[in-house]
């Protein structure tokens, strides 16, 4: 089946006052109906800002330099705002961090869920779009939700919050989904009712999901393919099981070893030495060079090409480089 | 909400005991009485003893409190000295319709203007707007009213002639002095707009409102502009009071017959009276539009709950 959603070499700049910040440099990733997509990386990796401007909703101080957006084999890049502002909302769709901060404080929670169907189904009575976001309410399992849609988000939990997030980000059955860090602002147990009820949602109304998170637990959860991203590219993609059980690149090696074991005894947890790379002056080569403990020569001067494993499954390291292995000898492990 | 309300009122009447009690022990304090003046030089030495005799103002000064009290218990405030005979609530209130008119349009005019320029500002931060802005909001707060009004006066009225120079003959006379007097409240609504604009423009809530497909406009309006008031209606209550009680600079450069220029020619003359009546009158205004600010602060933002009513 076609991809519904193909990000081809995106490159994202911010401009800050200290210079521009390369945020996003070269990142392609595609995805396929009712597929869910796991963006991981460490903050600051340009996950966030790559699935923010594939929905053009980047800071007014960034912007998308090079690179194409295609939903359904239409490019958004090039469309104008006018354009853009009918896709937002309607086919692509966002759930946000943090449910605290993500929902207009003043405004009742039934009234932003209306807002979204008055932006989208004009063909809709005001009758219809109450009577649609109460079921909404209820669908993301909200109890009482004649009750709730008259409140406003300060009486709510944090929980029910995410929920009503979810709910308007639901309102016009988008085909793609987009959850940046969904669970970070929530306690353990929520986290799980949270992700149980996206992937409960995602088998009724036949949605793409991309789920961007830091944390590996909720990507073995929730999804079904990988893209781990480090210093504004993507450095390894595969099947949940390729990413977990025959990671290729040192970073997502790193990653796994960094997770705890409840079965291992150790007075020490796993970390990878090093602080990610400067952005505003990007390594030239491989970006995580600095910090893996099997840097080459090449590694610093040239970036990785990607190298296909199994079907779906390729890791940018030179390592996996035929001409590379001549060179071992040369690397300082 | 109600009990709240009522709990407010008994509270404005207790200040108001204070603000009477200490005005009236300082007021006495003033040099000479209301009969030594300019307008009393025909009376004799026997008349003028002869006269505060008659108004009770050979008593013992807590004398006169209580009976100024008893007075005010049943609503009267007394008649005033400077306008013989005439009672302080009839001279408070014949000049206070210029005051009013000057003022509500002052506020009116600034709110307008101010809060367009400090969310036009906001919106297109770093532009030459926004840099208009901050001049206007810094200009406003520096440049006296007087001086202003008499730019007014000088350009508008006499160069170009387009409105009345001053008096207080048509509505066209209260244009300038409404527009001198909404200068600085133009800019201080300006200024605290676009600056809490400015932050909550940066939060998750408006970029959800956007991943909704909301055009900018509707963004700014239906999200961001209810979210950034409350700085402005903090400011509102001391702001409104200001410019409806009348400003004596701004009266007297338009010989506008306001109550500002009233209260100076009370305090010059010993007016004990008609002083107790505009303070009284100041002070209650005052205290009223501060609770009528608290309670538009709940209703702005349902966050704000009033003490003593039911949660949620």
């Amino acid at each position: 089946m076609d991809d519904i959603l193909k990000v081809q070499d995106l490159h994202v700049e911010i401009k800050t006052h200290h210079g521009i910040v390369k945020a996003v440099r070269g990142v392609s990733f595609n995805l396929a109906p009712k597929e869910t997509l796991a963006i991981v990386g460490e903050s600051g990796c340009g996950k966030s800002i790559s699935v923010k401007a594939t929905m053009r909703l980047l800071p007014s101080n960034g912007r998308i330099s090079k690179g194409s957006v295609q939903l359904e084999g239409r490019e958004l890049t090039s469309l104008s705002e006018r354009e853009m502002l009918k896709i937002r909302g309607s086919d692509i769709a966002m759930i946000f961090q943090d449910p605290m901060t993500s929902l207009n404080p003043t405004m009742t929670v039934g009234k932003q869920i209306v807002e979204m169907l008055k932006a989208h189904r004009k063909d809709m009575s005001a009758a219809d779009m109450k009577k649609r976001a109460v079921e909404l309410l209820e669908l993301v399992g909200i109890s009482n939700p004649e009750m709730r849609y008259k409140q406003y988000p300060h009486e709510l939990s944090g929980g029910m919050r995410q929920r009503v997030v979810i709910a308007i980000a639901l309102a016009c059955d988008p085909k793609v989904l987009i959850a940046d860090e969904p669970t970070t602002a929530l306690d353990v147990t929520i986290q799980a009712q949270i992700l149980d009820l996206m992937k409960d949602l995602q088998n009724k109304i036949d949605t793409s999901i991309i789920i961007i998170t830091h944390n590996l637990g909720v990507v073995a959860n929730i999804a079904k393919r990988v893209c781990v991203m480090y210093g504004g590219q993507v450095v390894e993609t595969g099947s949940v099981a390729d990413i977990f059980y025959r990671p290729q690149h040192p970073y997502t090696k790193g990653l796994l070893a960094a997770v705890p074991k409840l079965h291992e005894k150790t007075d020490k947890l796993h970390t990878i030495l090093g602080t990610p790379p400067d952005l505003m002056t990007p390594p030239q080569g491989c970006p995580f060079a600095a910090r893996c403990s099997h840097t080459m020569k090449v590694c610093q001067q040239y970036q990785p090409p990607f190298t296909q494993f199994e079907e779906g499954h390729t890791s940018a390291c030179w390592l996996h480089d035929s001409r590379c292995h001549l060179e071992e000898g040369n690397s300082h492990e | 909400m109600l009990k709240y309300i009522g709990k407010r009122l008994i509270y404005l009447v207790l200040t108001l005991l204070i603000i009477v009690t200490v005005t009236f022990f300082l007021m006495k304090q003033l040099p000479g009485t209301p009969f030594d003046t300019e307008r009393f030089n025909n009376l004799s030495p026997e008349q003028q003893e002869q006269m505060l005799e008659k108004y009770g103002l050979n008593d013992p000064v807590p004398v006169q409190y209580v009976k100024y009290l008893g007075n005010l218990i049943r609503g009267d405030l007394g008649t005033s000295f400077l306008y013989t005979g005439r009672p302080v609530s009839d001279v408070i209130f014949s000049r206070l319709g210029p005051s009013l008119l000057i003022g509500i349009q002052a506020v009116l005019l600034g709110l307008l203007v101010g809060l367009t320029l400090g969310i036009i500002a906001a919106w297109k931060h770093n532009s030459g707007i926004d840099y208009f802005t901050m001049v206007i909001a810094v200009l406003g707060v520096s440049v006296p009213n007087f001086v202003v009004a008499a730019l007014l006066q000088y350009f508008v009225g006499l160069k170009w002639g387009i409105l009345p120079v001053a008096f207080w003959t048509s509505w066209a006379c209260s244009v300038l002095p409404s527009i001198a007097l909404s200068f600085s409240a133009t800019a201080m609504f300006a200024r605290f707009i676009r600056t809490e604009m400015l932050d909550v423009l940066e939060q998750d809530y408006i970029t959800t409102a956007r991943a909704k497909g909301l055009s900018q406009f509707k963004v700014l309006m239906v999200h961001a502009v209810r979210n950034s008031i409350i700085p402005v209606v903090t400011i509102l209550g001391p702001v409104v009071v200001n410019l409806l009680t009348g400003s004596l600079a701004v009266e007297s450069i338009y010989s506008v017959p306001g109550i500002g220029s009233l209260f100076v020619d009370c305090i010059k003359n010993n007016d004990y009276s008609t002083i107790m009546g505009i303070t009284i009158f100041y002070s209650a205004f005052y205290i009223f539009v501060i609770l009528v600010v608290d309670i538009l602060y709940c209703v702005i933002d349902p966050r704000i709950r009033i003490q003593g009513t039911k949660e949620g």
